[in-house]
């Protein structure tokens, strides 16, 4: 068999939602925190600014992902987006909202003005975090698709349980996520807490994978999708342990190839289609059909390889300059600035 | 089906919405990022607290605004696929590359530099600091490059071929698409408009801070110590600002006059119709008032300049100039239907036209006015001269003051015409766009061949109204933070950082392996951030 760039392309669109996940899952698990861990609106503002200089840069990876799918599979993203219209449209509401409540929180004063934000900062965190995993389950699983490549369903044909249990574990996944990543960039009370509590969430988060990715083993899977599931909850296991031990960099790292490997386990499911109809398997859009031009994928090829790993190497760099770990110490004044 | 409530028609309206709205944010972004770069550089360079005070001032009005630039745009990327399905598969493959390439390129830059700018303060050293965000400038140009690159092309299509198997078009030449002249001519005027738009907003709240000391002043009141270190600071972002509005409007007009020749030549139904000129004439008057009846196929009203319009189109007062009827026969001729089904909304875009060019313009006389009336000192007899704490005088001559009426309403024209360009851009936009219709891509495909045939009239109404309450909500509370930050002027409290911090490398450095301990050790690890959300 030969490589083809559609392929290549795959597995590219694969690694800049793997990308996606890891960063913004731990971003919107510490959204989601800001209720359950922070006692105090200070400890609430101790989480918020563990992100607040690399949310903006993770969620640039989502833009990435999306606009590659455009460019290298248009009919992949055409069915997607037109397919799965109000769960994203309502991601859409919330990313604007919380990125705009980020912005504008710390802006004025008043007591109310803050909450307000600070609830949308929840809110609009543990809705796509869920959401997510119920439109990568149902895109996994296949929903109807007709012969014209269109989504032909509504919105009930999306609320399976199959796609609110992958939701499900998106939800806890990255809030497990959100809390090693809290542990390891906190200083003080809060940094135990937030220990005990990714302690408490990791069986839970091991079980919805195991239960979610078992699953979908069974309906579309293969050797390669088994090892990645291994992986996956391998990884989440050792995640647990290293927590335990207080070893949060290792914890954050395991949580990190936990979430990849349970990327990597959806897109080896799934491939070599894009999007499976559950109508009947020849409207199935495969990578191949899907596919641009060879001489388009060949530009973004380029584009790509040059490009990616320069983009690594300064948010890396950002996450190094920001490595110093915050506590409610270094958190001034509430003063509109 | 009711027309007014067809999907095509409910997708057309979210576009139009969604993407004018976002398009407020933008130009002030890519102006204002540029110029608070420009701000901070002096005062890297010259140490002077003014500047680092203008800095702030200005990149805080900044981040109130490109914090709904940055989720505004998150819709227009989802939004292709969404409602216009069919439009993404027919063009994906050439329109999707500069699209990635923009968050490749440009967006990476922007969210990743900004956070280091906001947040890198007290841990970035200076020249560094700035550097973050001049690079966030640059990625607001790349952005605007390859966003109107993919524009373009929907504009005027070039570098493809149509794939006979799946009737889609094919990228042939990305290069052409890249550097076609549309796409730079564009490009020219987009940037130069945005520069104008964010010129006319540092001249307009500057004016408000001098304004409103020198009204202080003048009623013998003694100024507050806070409000008279404002002055130097609002006092070099005025000049900056006319600047800068006089160099872009400048910029502006010149590459509106290529654009419009450009189009002359690739859309002239759309230049037709920026007239109302039915017929084709030759010489061609330019139109300076009209009022037209599609239905009867000419205006009732006119007033012209003579050959004025050939001159535009083509630099000489007597070719002819294709009118409105015959450019609608000829696309009918060529691809079927009634020639009525390629005239574009003539009021829309006449109107479109001529309010791009009022608003704009009456930005640029202004700023030019500005920029002679508070030239700089030695142009003064030394009588007028003013210092830099002090709100200078308008200065009509070396040795004449304007009158004090006339001083008045200069001020409150620099603050009255601040959101001029913000209104030029928006019918600019309306203008192509809707004078490009009833093409979304010319000559390829129809726009109502495009929306997303699997999404229903319900759901696209649904997001119409989400989106516009969101929208609206959210513009209340961005006018209202900008108006609140915009008024207190500069914090001229705040001071620049003390120290310089140094940048240790990741490796290499004493106690750089063991970062976090070494750094729970420093002296300062308990000082709070200096800035926080």
């Amino acid at each position: 068999m030969s490589l083809h760039l559609h392929d290549v392309w795959f597995v590219l669109i694969a690694v800049l939602w793997t990308g996606y996940f890891f960063l913004e899952g731990f971003d919107f698990g510490i959204g989601v925190l800001t209720k359950p861990l922070a006692r105090d609106r200070t400890e609430r503002r101790v989480l918020i600014n563990t992100i607040g200089p690399v949310w903006d840069g993770n969620e640039v990876w989502l833009i990435t992902a999306a606009g590659a799918t455009f460019a290298a599979f248009p009919d992949w993203y055409a069915t997607l987006f037109s397919g799965f219209y109000l769960p994203l449209l309502a991601i859409l509401v919330c990313l604007i909202l919380r990125g705009v409540a980020f912005e504008y929180r710390h802006k004025r004063p008043e007591e109310r003005w803050q909450r307000n934000w600070e609830n949308v900062i929840f809110w609009c965190s543990l809705l796509p975090a869920f959401l997510w995993g119920a439109i990568f389950a149902n895109m996994v699983r296949g929903v109807p698709i007709g012969p014209d490549k269109n989504y032909a369903g509504d919105l009930l044909d999306l609320a399976n349980p199959y796609a609110l249990l992958g939701g499900a574990l998106t939800l806890v996944l990255f809030t497990f996520h959100g809390a090693v990543f809290a542990s390891l960039k906190t200083v003080g009370e809060i940094r135990t807490r937030a220990r005990r509590f990714a302690a408490g969430l990791g069986p839970v988060a091991a079980v919805l994978a195991v239960a979610f990715l078992g699953w979908t083993q069974h309906d579309s899977g293969n050797g390669r999708s088994l090892a990645a599931l291994l992986v996956s909850a391998a990884a989440l296991l050792a995640a647990l342990v290293m927590n335990r031990r207080g070893r949060e960099g290792w914890a954050f790292a395991l949580s990190g190839v936990a979430i990849a490997a349970a990327v990597a386990m959806l897109f080896l499911a799934l491939f070599p289609d894009v999007m499976p109809s559950s109508l009947d398997p020849r409207w199935s859009l495969t990578a191949a059909d899907a596919a641009s031009s060879p001489y388009t994928l060949k530009i973004m090829t380029w584009i790509g390889a040059v490009m990616t790993p320069l983009v690594m190497a300064y948010q890396a760099w950002t996450y190094w300059v920001f490595r110093k770990r915050i506590g409610t110490q270094h958190i001034p004044e509430p003063t509109g600035h | 089906m009711d027309l007014a409530l067809a999907p095509e028609t409910l997708a057309r309206w979210q576009f139009g919405i969604t993407t004018v709205y976002h398009f407020l944010f933008v130009p002030l972004t890519i102006s204002l990022a540029a110029m608070t770069a420009g701000l901070e550089t002096a005062w890297v360079r010259t140490g002077k607290e003014k500047y680092f005070h203008a800095t702030k001032f200005w990149g805080k009005l900044f981040l109130i605004n490109i914090a709904m630039g940055v989720v505004t745009g998150l819709v227009q990327e989802f939004q292709f696929g969404m409602n216009w399905s069919d439009y993404s598969r027919f063009v994906g493959d050439v329109f999707g590359a500069p699209l990635a390439m923009e968050a490749l390129l440009a967006f990476f830059f922007e969210s990743t530099f900004i956070g280091l700018w906001i947040f890198g303060w007290d841990k970035l050293p200076k020249k560094i600091h700035c550097a973050c965000i001049w690079i966030v400038s640059l990625g607001t140009v790349l952005s605007s490059y390859f966003i109107l690159a993919a524009n373009s092309w929907m504009q005027h299509p070039v570098g493809y071929a149509i794939d006979k198997a799946t009737g889609k078009a094919r990228l042939t030449d990305i290069w052409a698409v890249l550097t076609q002249n549309t796409t730079l001519v564009v490009v020219f005027h987009t940037l130069t408009a945005a520069f104008l738009t964010g010129a006319a907003f540092m001249v307009g709240i500057s004016s408000f801070h001098l304004w409103r000391a020198k009204r202080r002043q003048d009623r013998g009141e003694e100024l507050g110590e806070k409000q008279k270190k404002q002055i130097p600071a609002m006092r070099a972002s005025l000049r900056v600002g006319l600047v800068v509005a006089v160099i872009a409007g400048m910029g502006t007009a010149i590459s509106g006059d290529q654009l419009g020749k450009v189009m002359f030549e690739q859309q002239p139904m759309k230049m037709a119709a920026a007239e109302a000129l039915w017929d084709t004439q030759a010489p061609a008057p330019f139109s300076i008032f009209a009022v037209g009846d599609v239905s009867k196929g000419h205006n009732s009203v006119e007033l012209e300049v003579p050959g004025m319009l050939s001159f535009l189109a083509h630099s000489n007062f007597t070719d002819s100039v294709p009118g409105i009827n015959d450019v609608a026969a000829r696309e009918a001729a060529a691809y079927g239907g009634q020639p009525e089904d390629y005239i574009p909304s003539i009021f829309m875009t006449y109107w479109g036209f001529r309010l791009m060019i009022g608003f704009g313009m009456t930005s640029f006389v202004a700023a030019l006015i500005g920029l002679w009336t508070t030239r700089r000192k030695k142009w003064l007899s030394p009588a007028f001269r003013t210092g830099e704490d002090e709100v200078p005088r308008l200065m009509l001559t070396k040795g004449r003051e304007m009158s004090p009426l006339l001083t008045k309403w200069s001020w409150r024209i620099g603050i009255l015409t601040m959101g001029f360009p913000l209104i030029a851009n928006s019918f600019g936009w309306i203008f192509t766009e809707m004078g490009r219709q009833p093409w979304v891509v010319y000559g390829l495909m129809k726009t109502s061949d495009a929306v997303s045939p699997g999404v229903s009239r319900t759901e696209v109404l649904i997001s119409l109204g989400v989106f516009t309450l969101l929208y609206g909500v959210l513009a209340v509370v961005e006018v209202r933070l900008l108006t609140k930050y915009a008024k207190a002027g500069p914090d001229t409290d705040e001071k620049p950082p003390a120290k310089d911090p140094r940048l240790r490398l990741p490796s290499g450095g004493p106690g750089a392996g063991a970062a976090g301990e070494h750094d729970a050790a420093d002296d300062d690890a308990d000082k709070p951030l200096t800035f926080a959300y």
